[in-house]
């Protein structure tokens, strides 16, 4: 018989990948449903203005068409779109708006017909009167007495105040050498998924149960909060996330949308579809980022920091979506990066502007923190004429103070910063490069280099960390079922869209009872068949749902090796699972078929005291504390003075997620990540022009980066295990976002240094690049 | 209108309106759902399909204007249960992960290498600017192209 190979740590290919590359994958798009309608929303074409009227009957006239409705008439009948995060001010959110509209794209009447052609057709009879009002904008001025006021109910435009306050850095800052003043601006971007969001929803007349299919990376936390918003109970609901193409954290969200069908596939009796165009997405499905920081570092000569101090302007936009006004807390709290800088405050100003929600996108506010703290770095080593490789390792938390308390008031699990850093300066041999720089310069020539060493915080856990009108925590679910004929079955709690833990988990599962990969099958997204979880965001995937699969793992190999043990008269605890067998450790040729012993459980011809038939475990890993993967970047650029393009000559990432369970994935992980930092320092940022029109609304203005703007990649790790979990692993879908904004933007201003320019606003686009560097040869 | 067309190898005759989209005929008539819809402004290629071979983006023709035409759509790659190279090369090389852009991904670099069939990575990387991808920050794409490149060349001299 051929020996099955362990999986774990291996390059294994993807076991969801021959739906995806053979077409015969299911997105909500792809589901048809008899009798199914179609939905097309129109969207307010204006940031602010009065709704005077809405002329549905014409509309209503139209071919093919089963209704149309605007706000009013769904008031009562749907509930609002859901905030769980604590703020002063929360707005109540319509789904189709009521008098009012808030942003440009908020939805203001939806159609329902045969198609979506006819629909559209209908929406074109649609009239709607606005008076036009004036626009917030600028989020730095939304306080500003005689602002336009977005939600009258307030009397503000104020969403929430927050500061941490610390005596010690007034302290700090009066003993330090230097007080160094920035400002940082972390643009809004949009998330972008190459698949828009859609909803598909059915109702079963008979069994008055309303299935739900959507694009979604919650589908349990989308099922609780749907079921208030409709009025269901929640065992009559049905959430299905089926194929999804990407979130980025934009599907991390409760969107006006899916309750919209959901209440018109009840309304009607008939299914409905909805499928967001491009344009949509871009308007109406939440963008990340936005928050303006002014900085005030303490530091001293010799590059040492010994505090920050930060004030925040935070762009909500104009509601609150599911996590909207937590976001910008983890860059509080994350500013002080790899460093041990003692004293830390800041000071946040959420305020509402007429624009679409800030929410959640890869990296949630980690980004901002870590740009923040590497402009720190390089501010400090600029001030005193240091090398800002040098200062990073001045300030570092050292490898043997871990686990480590920040001055942010968190914990960092383990972390070996100098280790990274060096293996990455390593890689572009940095002193050789500092030379080629030197000589380059002599020849009219600018090259960068740029360093970023950052550290964030994943699998946020124990479950009092998160808000607590949350319903569901930090915790995460896994079933683990093995049938009759020895085939496995996961049920996990996590939703993937991309990140491949089927075949992780499948890895994992296929190791621990010596079987093949292709024995096991991981199921995951419907909220009928797997237990109740949490979903996939904030890099849980593995880290959080990871465990909680060992959990169930752990209690069915203890329930076969009680098993196997009245058969071989071993004891238990000297029993292992190995190609297919159940076998002595010490002896592995005495061994019994592992059918035999699934046969015994699931026969029960004869019984075992102290054990039930079946073979079906479940368990919720609750994380006792977050994990904190690191690492650093370099990269190597060259700034053409005569158009102000970047090239990118090298990039080097260092990343540290703990142990590697599937290094292939861990790549494809950082690749993307590090593709969407490199947007945000070089090529995206969403515009809204001085009266809130949104000018980037399609990808002809929003720059997703092209296979020929960004760069190869070269990749090497440190493993430094998590003690967190039992697995020690950290989390890795966020770090290359993290890590590669502040490292390409350190490339191009030390590049740009001989001209004197210190500071530039991202996205670092060749305008703005050769601008600068003609107004500095001008001065 | 009635158009009548060949698609991955099978004649279709079909009633459509002449406004309808040649992606919208493909997923919503034929029933082949692998062609996606991303952007409906032919930038980000989710649409590619091969039109009378070339690759052409399904979102901003029309049905009508595909009248006579051969089709063949992710769908049609396979033969007698046997990967395209570039499937292969895709799954070899992670050149995927939420997969959406991939079918659109995979028939713009089968064009490509039928019109350079000895690639650079620098021309793939031109070559593919038509098609978006969120998730893989391409590195593995490129590597996917190469592989399929190398094997196809390999079973050519063969």
């Amino acid at each position: 018989m051929p020996v099955i190979p362990k999986f774990v740590g291996e390059r294994i290919k993807r076991r969801e990948d021959p739906r995806l590359i053979s077409g015969t994958a299911t997105y909500v798009d792809d589901i048809k449903l008899v009798g199914m309608l179609s939905a097309v929303i129109i969207r307010s074409p204006y940031a602010h203005a009065k709704i005077n009227s809405v002329d549905l009957s014409k509309a209503r006239d139209a071919a093919g068409v089963a209704c149309v409705l605007s706000g009013n008439d769904l008031k009562d009948k749907i509930g609002s779109v859901p905030c769980v995060a604590p703020a002063e001010h929360v707005p109540f959110h319509p789904v189709l708006a009521i008098g009012k509209v808030r942003f440009v794209g908020e939805p203001v009447v939806v159609a329902v017909a045969s198609d979506s052609y006819k629909a559209q057709d209908a929406l074109d009879l649609v009239e709607v009167d606005y008076d036009m009002l004036e626009a917030v904008v600028d989020p730095e001025k939304a306080l500003e007495a005689g602002a336009p006021i977005i939600h009258e109910e307030f009397g503000t435009n104020l969403v929430t105040r927050a500061e941490v306050p610390n005596p010690a850095v007034a302290e700090a800052m009066k003993k330090a050498d230097k007080v160094i003043k920035f400002r940082i601006v972390n643009q809004r971007l949009a998330p972008a998924p190459m698949e828009p969001r859609g909803v598909v929803a059915q109702w079963h007349a008979g069994m008055q149960q309303l299935t739900v299919w959507s694009s979604t990376q919650i589908p349990h936390l989308l099922r609780s909060q749907l079921a208030e918003q409709l009025k269901i109970g929640e065992n009559k609901l049905r959430v299905i996330a089926p194929e999804v193409g990407g979130g980025f954290g934009c599907k991390l969200n409760v969107y006006a949308e899916e309750a919209l069908v959901a209440y018109l596939a009840m309304k009607l009796n008939r299914p409905v579809k909805w499928i967001e165009r491009r344009r949509e997405n871009l308007a109406a499905t939440t963008h990340g980022r936005d928050q303006i920081t002014y900085m005030e570092i303490a530091a001293n000569k010799d590059g040492e920091v010994l505090a920050m101090k930060g004030r925040f302007v935070c762009d909500m936009g104009a509601y609150l979506q599911l996590l909207t006004p937590v976001i910008p807390s983890f860059s509080g709290l994350m500013m002080t990066g790899c460093y041990k800088i003692p004293a830390l405050t800041f000071e946040q100003t959420l305020v509402f502007t007429n624009k679409m929600s800030t929410d959640a996108y890869r990296g949630a506010g980690r980004p901002e923190a870590a740009f923040i703290a590497e402009r720190t770095m390089e501010m400090v080593a600029a001030e005193f004429g240091l090398d800002p490789a040098d200062v990073r390792r001045k300030n570092f938390i050292a490898k043997e103070s871990f686990p480590a308390a920040t001055a942010g008031g968190l914990t960092y699990d383990s972390g070996d910063y100098n280790l990274a850093l060096d293996k990455a300066l390593e890689m572009v041999d940095y002193k050789k490069m500092r030379a080629e720089q030197e000589a380059a310069r002599r020849n009219g020539r600018y090259l960068g280099i740029g360093i970023a060493s950052y550290v964030e915080i994943c699998g946020i856990g124990p479950s009092s960390l998160l808000p607590p009108k949350l319903k569901g925590g930090g915790w995460e679910s896994a079933g683990v079922r093995i049938e009759p004929d020895s085939k496995i079955t996961v049920l996990t709690g996590v939703s993937p869209h991309g990140q491949g833990q089927e075949t992780t988990f499948a890895q994992m599962v296929a190791d621990a009872f010596g079987v093949d990969i292709d024995d096991v099958n991981v199921v995951h997204g419907d909220t009928a068949i797997v237990p109740y979880g949490i979903g996939t965001f904030g890099s849980r995937g593995t880290t959080v749902g990871g465990p909680a699969l060992m959990m169930s793992v752990v209690k069915l190999q203890d329930k076969m090796k009680k098993i196997a043990s009245t058969m071989m008269e071993a004891p238990p605890d000297q029993l292992t699972f190995v190609n297919r067998t159940v076998a002595l450790a010490s002896d592995p040729s005495k061994s019994i078929p592992l059918q035999q012993v699934i046969d015994a459980a699931y026969g029960y011809k004869t019984p075992i005291p102290g054990v039930e038939p079946g073979l079906d475990a479940t368990s919720f890993y609750e994380p006792s504390a977050c994990t904190f993967p690191f690492g650093t970047h370099v990269a190597v650029v060259e700034v053409d003075p005569q158009t102000g393009q970047t090239k990118f000559l090298k990039y080097v990432a260092v990343d540290d997620c703990g142990k590697i369970l599937s290094p292939l994935l861990v790549e494809g992980q950082i690749h993307g990540g590090i593709a969407q930092g490199l947007a945000q320092a070089m090529y995206e940022e969403v515009v809204y022009d001085e009266h809130g029109q949104l000018v980037t609304a399609s990808f002809m203005d929003y720059a997703v980066p092209k296979a020929d703007m960004l760069p190869h990649y070269d990749l090497a790790s440190t493993v430094t295990p998590s003690p967190v979990n039992s697995l020690g692993v950290k989390g890795v879908g966020e770090a290359g976002t993290i890590g590669s904004t502040p490292c390409a933007y350190n490339a191009v201003l030390d590049a740009l240094k001989p001209f004197g320019i210190r500071d530039l606003t991202m996205p670092l686009k060749p305008e703005k690049v050769w601008t600068a560097i003609r107004n500095a040869k001008k001065a | 209108m009635r158009v009548n067309l060949t698609i991955n190898g099978q004649k279709r005759e079909d009633e459509v309106e002449p406004r309808m989209l040649l992606v919208h005929y493909l997923r919503d008539v034929a029933q082949l759902t692998g062609t996606h819809v991303g952007c409906e402004t032919s930038m980000c290629g989710a649409c590619t399909i091969h039109l009378n071979g070339e690759a052409v983006k399904s979102c901003t023709i029309l049905a009508v204007q595909a009248d006579g035409a051969e089709i063949t759509t992710i769908e049609g790659l396979a033969k007698d249960g046997q990967l395209h190279p570039m499937q292969e090369g895709f799954w070899e090389e992670h050149g995927l992960q939420c997969g959406y852009c991939t079918p659109g991904m995979i028939m713009s670099s089968i064009h490509l290498l039928k019109h350079n069939p000895n690639p650079t990575d620098d021309e793939i990387r031109v070559a593919l600017e038509g098609n978006l991808c969120r998730c893989t920050g391409y590195q593995h794409i490129i590597k996917a192209v190469q592989h399929a490149a190398n094997k196809m060349r390999t079973s050519k001299a063969a």
